[in-house]
């Protein structure tokens, strides 16, 4: 009991007088002004507990772009197909230097940098992007699925805070795993002669733009869907065409125009492009401003789109 | 623990004219349509007064959930208004939800998370500063007896322990008032009579006022201060357990006595209290009045002073069981099998995340 006594005594004295009022309190106590942060803050730590309280998820998100990079950046090593001697006409008797010169015009040419394995391994980072903003859309599905988007929604958390805090969470993943992708592309031999504190500053910054914007779009897509299976098909519809639509595993320019068309106005070149410019010196689809100011463009246009729709939509 | 005798509301109640009861919520004619043609509420109209605990009966599908939701500001309803705490659900839905709690029909709580995180995580959605959030979880954890396990996963809980969990995350805040949907559906009676027990224990600690629906008639009887039942989407019956109950026709007395030609109705019928008198058979009679207890010794006693003789009597009183399906046409008791059934596939699915 005297525990008790002294428990209350030291309540009070935590408290200030006059200040919020004590729980026994009843008064005033639910009207309490909070800054709009709060609530945003604690909705993006939620989905980032989630994530990084559970390693397989996060293990499992990077297996696939680990394997594309080991698969397609190692085997389909067109670097040395062009070169080394592998790339012989019969009766022609070309000196080795010339071959191995032609070889690397032509990489040079088709890629802007000499190895494929580099120029694939900036496009993964842009993969990596892409199917975290995907899957982004998923948990919003599933929390309204279980009440917990009605939960959430009952309290006075603005309702731009739950649109922007999934999208603020997936940004945050995806700049994680685009670190860890880096890491091990570096390990596995990527051409780091060209790195700068700059460049790499750079490139996640045009991987932050092109999350937001995906984030937002993929949420868009899920906010008023109550079916995780029809977010799934969705997912699965656009995540090939987006990908092999753009420059991150092939060079555009030996596309069909139609392709090369689509490839232009998908903010997955504009990433990879400002990635490959900036982390490896290749030459670039357009100029750094001009990819910059395209990746801002879309990632502040959906973003504000989604965050409007979520007013609409969230209240039925 | 707490001084609870102050109790001092904000001034934007209402008095009520009669018992001079502060209004706290005022609902009226709200009506929600789906998609145009399924009418879930159909203009319902009552009031809701401070403090007491006010319980929505009806079945499957009556409108209970749409009209919680639409009063806590999930729902934008079709016409008609509501205040909450004086506030227009409509107009300032942020001041409703600064001041309202809510425990859900399903279990809302992160699997993944801790007990203790996800009131946090309540907490912090109401802007409440750590400091003070802290501590209340600490008390509200203590309150629900969850201190033992609020550092564990909730994928761990049992589901009393969830309800417990939803019920102090609904209190974080210290609503002024709580709405409960199906607070005990799915629970065992003995957890269901612990969750009453919190109900009523936090209704007194912070003096709120408790809007719910159940489907446990016995305990909307016991606990709730008025009863509307309300079916396909209309109030049919407001009122306290008693005046509903009283709204049959009183208790009814079941009497046999010696067979005799005589038809005893007139005799009985002149005996105070006595409403309604029907002759079953020459030898019983069945009788509704107004206090059972003290009738059936003066039938008995009228009877007798004209030289009757009873040999049989019972008195039964009316449940709200039978208010219910004498309004519903419904048995509140053939419901619940399939409502414990729903829930579990609820749960299953809910697993089936994990
Ligand atoms: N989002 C919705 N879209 C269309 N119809 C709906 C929607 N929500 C509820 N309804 C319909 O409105 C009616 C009332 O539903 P509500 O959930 O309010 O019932 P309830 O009284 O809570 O039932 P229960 O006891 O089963 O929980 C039902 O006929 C239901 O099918
Ligand atoms: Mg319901």
């Amino acid at each position: 009991m005297s525990d008790l006594t002294t428990a209350e005594a030291n309540k009070n004295l935590v408290q200030p007088a006059g200040g919020i009022p004590a729980p026994g309190d009843k008064s005033n106590s639910t009207i309490i002004s909070s800054s709009p942060y709060h609530g945003l803050w604690a909705l993006t730590n939620r989905e980032l507990k989630k994530w990084y309280k559970n390693p397989v998820i996060l293990l499992l998100s990077l297996i696939q772009p680990v394997l594309w990079l080991g698969l397609f950046g190692k085997a389909m090593n067109f670097g040395a197909i062009f070169t080394d001697g592998a790339f012989s006409i019969p009766g022609l008797n070309i000196p080795k230097e010339i071959i191995n010169q032609l070889g690397t015009m032509l990489m040079l040419n088709v890629f802007g940098t000499t190895d494929y394995f580099s120029f694939l391994a900036v496009g993964m980072l842009s993969f990596i992007v892409l199917f975290t903003a995907m899957f982004s859309g998923m948990s919003i599905v599933w929390d309204r699925r279980l009440g917990t988007l009605n939960k959430v929604m009952s309290t006075p958390v603005a309702r731009g805070s739950i649109v922007m805090s999934k999208i603020l969470s997936s940004v945050i993943r995806s700049l994680v795993q685009a670190s860890i992708i880096l890491v091990l592309a570096v390990l596995l031999g990527m051409n780091i002669s060209n790195i700068t504190a700059i460049g790499v500053l750079g490139t996640f910054a045009s991987l932050a733009l092109l999350s937001f914007g995906f984030s937002a779009i993929f949420l868009m897509l899920a906010l008023r869907s109550t079916n995780q299976n029809t977010q799934m098909a969705v997912v699965n519809l656009l995540n090939l065409p987006l990908l092999f639509g753009s420059n991150a595993l092939f060079p555009a320019s030996f596309m069909p125009e139609w392709l090369q068309a689509f490839v232009k106005i998908n903010p997955i070149s504009y990433a990879t492009d400002i990635g490959r410019q900036m982390l490896l010196g290749a030459g670039g689809m357009g100029t750094l401003a001009f990819d910059f100011a395209y990746l801002t463009a879309f990632a502040a246009a959906f973003s504000i789109v989604g965050i409007m729709l979520s007013w609409r939509l969230l209240t039925k | 623990m707490f001084n609870l005798t102050n109790v001092v509301m904000e001034m934007n109640g209402e008095m009520d004219a009669n018992g001079g009861r502060r209004t706290i919520m005022q609902i009226r004619d709200l009506k929600k349509v789906f998609n145009g043609t399924v009418v879930a509420v159909d203009g319902v109209t009552f009031d809701v007064y401070e403090g007491e605990i006010f319980g929505f009966l009806g079945p499957n599908g009556a409108g209970k959930t749409t009209t919680i939701s639409m009063l806590t500001t999930l729902l934008r309803p079709t016409s008609g208004t509501a205040t909450v705490c004086g506030f227009d659900i409509l107009k300032e839905p942020n001041e409703v939800r600064k001041r309202i709690g809510v425990v859900p029909q399903e279990y809302t709580a992160d699997e993944d998370l801790t007990g203790y995180e996800n009131i946090m995580f309540c907490a912090d959605l109401y802007g409440i500063p750590r400091r003070i959030s802290r501590e209340r979880a600490d008390e509200l954890l203590r309150l629900v007896e969850l201190e033992v396990a609020k550092d564990r996963k909730v994928e761990t809980y049992s589901g009393g322990m969830r309800r417990r969990l939803e019920l102090a995350c609904g209190l974080i805040n210290h609503p002024r008032v709580l709405f409960l949907d199906e607070p005990t559906l799915g629970l065992d009676v003995q957890t269901r009579a612990a969750v009453w027990q919190y109900i009523r224990k936090l209704k007194e600690e912070y003096g709120m006022t408790l809007f719910l629906t159940t489907h446990y008639l016995e305990e909307a009887d016991a606990l709730c201060d008025r009863i509307a039942i309300i079916d396909h989407g209309k109030i049919v019956k407001i009122g306290s357990p008693k005046e509903l109950k009283d709204s049959l026709g009183g208790d009814v007395i079941e009497l046999g006595v010696q067979e005799s030609d005589d038809d005893l109705t007139p005799l009985i019928s002149s005996v105070q209290h006595v409403k309604e008198v029907k002759r079953v058979s020459p030898s019983e009679y069945r009788i509704k009045s107004e206090l059972g207890e003290v009738t059936a010794p003066m039938v008995i006693d009228a009877l007798r002073s004209k030289g009757y003789r009873v040999n049989k009597i019972s008195l039964t009183r009316p449940t709200l069981d039978q208010v219910y399906l004498e309004l519903t046409g419904k048995s509140i008791r053939e419901e619940n099998g399939d409502r414990t059934q729903a829930m579990r596939q609820r749960m299953i699915m809910r697993r089936a995340r994990s």
